[in-house]
């Protein structure tokens, strides 16, 4: 029970062993475990952060279909639209060029009967000369002819 | 252990002496100049094996998925921070938490030694061994519980003078608790100084009262279980409850050491 020499080997044992764990105990622990405790928070926040961007990225996503989905509304809206117009258009030339066409077909028309009308005056007339010819030769009378051109012939 | 107490027919109290007498050597002249080699011997190898443990579950401590004895190492390491950080306000990572896992772990390796059966010890290890007198548990030293605690006090007026500087520590002597009006003066010198004094003992009787107590109460029951037959039934018995519930006071009392310090040394930071 007597205060002794121990006292100080023991003090000195305890320094020596408070020394061992500040130098070589406690830091590797303490960085061992407040890597971890951060490493932890990161994951923890880049996960807060992956979450936020899903999101994000859900919100654009719907709002690009949405967009999507008028543009192709507003194009077929279009396209409906043109093709009427190109109907149209259609049946307008459709319809000119039949009157064109029916036009040039009258001319034509018009430009055969004439060239018939042409043909058919000439040869009426070949065909009065050719009948007044036979009427001629008929109705010729070489002595009453003779008396006419004697009759011309002493006129004269 | 009945046996061996018939075989040297001991009396009760040669038997409790015979426990409780330290290996004590001379080193030097006068009879201060003694060295109890069991409690140094003790508490030196048992604390080279707690903190070496430690160390060797630190060094090759990782940031990643920890073993199983790093989590377990952990566990206390982040205990005894938390204590220390509820009442150390400062950077205790320097010295302050360190200095309290050493504290703690090694007050409750030697107070565990408690948990040896006396006799059992005696008779099969160090009997053998040619220790006549060796008693295991360091902390029924009052010369190391002292030790301790006077260490803690050399740090305490360390600490003190370091951050107030010695004459912000002087006059905190004189003008604290009690007020700076001229007449309070030596009022508060004098209550600083009963407080300079109990501090450290009230720190290390504290532990060396609970160890040594225990001690003897092992001692009691082993000597009641030296009488007969139904001794040795409840002394064995009541010798388990005792050591059952002497866990408890194993682990609070170093538990209390280790506050203690934690909370002199934090004291010894703050300028009042």
């Amino acid at each position: 029970m007597n205060i002794n020499f121990t006292l100080i080997a023991q003090a000195i044992a305890f320094a020596v062993l408070i020394w061992f764990t500040v130098k070589f105990v406690w830091p590797p622990l303490l960085s061992a475990i407040e890597t971890r405790q951060k490493e932890i928070a990161d994951g923890l926040a880049a996960a807060q952060e992956g979450r936020s961007a899903l999101d994000v990225a859900a919100k654009k996503s719907e709002a690009t279909l949405a967009e999507a989905k008028q543009k192709a509304s507003e194009i077929i809206g279009q396209a409906e639209k043109r093709g009427s117009q190109i109907v149209e258009e259609a049946k307008d030339n459709a319809r000119t060029e039949g009157e064109r066409i029916l036009a040039g077909a009258k001319a034509e028309i018009d430009q055969e009967v004439n060239r018939a009308k042409e043909g058919l005056r000439s040869q009426v007339s070949a065909l009065a000369i050719a009948g007044a010819e036979k009427i001629l030769r008929k109705e010729i009378d070489a002595k009453a002819h003779s008396e006419m051109l004697s009759k011309l012939a002493a006129e004269l | 252990m009945a046996i061996e107490q018939a075989e040297k027919a001991l009396t009760p109290s040669e038997y409790i002496t015979h426990h409780l007498t330290f290996n004590s050597q001379p080193v030097g002249d006068g009879s201060f100049w003694m060295l109890n080699y069991d409690s140094f011997i003790m508490s030196v190898l048992l604390g080279v094996v707690v903190m070496g443990l430690i160390w060797w579950v630190a060094r090759g401590a990782t940031a990643g998925v920890p073993s199983k004895g790093q989590a377990f190492v952990e566990l206390i390491f982040s205990f005894v921070d938390d204590q220390v950080k509820n009442i150390f306000h400062g950077n205790r990572h320097s010295f302050i938490a360190p200095t309290a896992l050493t504290v703690f772990l090694w007050v409750l390796a030697m107070n565990a030694m408690d948990f040896l059966p006396v006799d059992v010890m005696h008779h099969f290890v160090y009997a053998p061994l040619g220790l006549e007198h060796w008693r295991s548990v360091p902390t029924s030293d009052i010369n190391t519980t002292f030790a301790l605690a006077l260490a803690v006090w050399f740090l305490m007026i360390f600490f003190s003078i370091k951050v107030k500087g010695f004459g912000g520590w002087i006059h905190e002597l004189f003008y604290t608790p009690f007020g700076t009006k001229f007449w309070v003066l030596p009022l508060n010198f004098l209550f600083n100084l009963i407080e300079y004094v109990s501090k450290p003992l009230s720190h290390s009787l504290r532990l060396f009262g609970n160890m040594y107590a225990g001690e003897v109460i092992f001692l009691l029951l082993g000597m009641w279980a030296a009488t007969g037959i139904s001794g040795t039934i409840f002394g064995a018995i009541l010798g388990a409850g005792w050591s059952i519930f002497h866990i408890l006071i194993v682990a609070l009392q170093a538990f209390i050491f280790m506050m203690l310090t934690v909370v002199y040394l934090s004291m010894a930071h703050e300028s009042h």
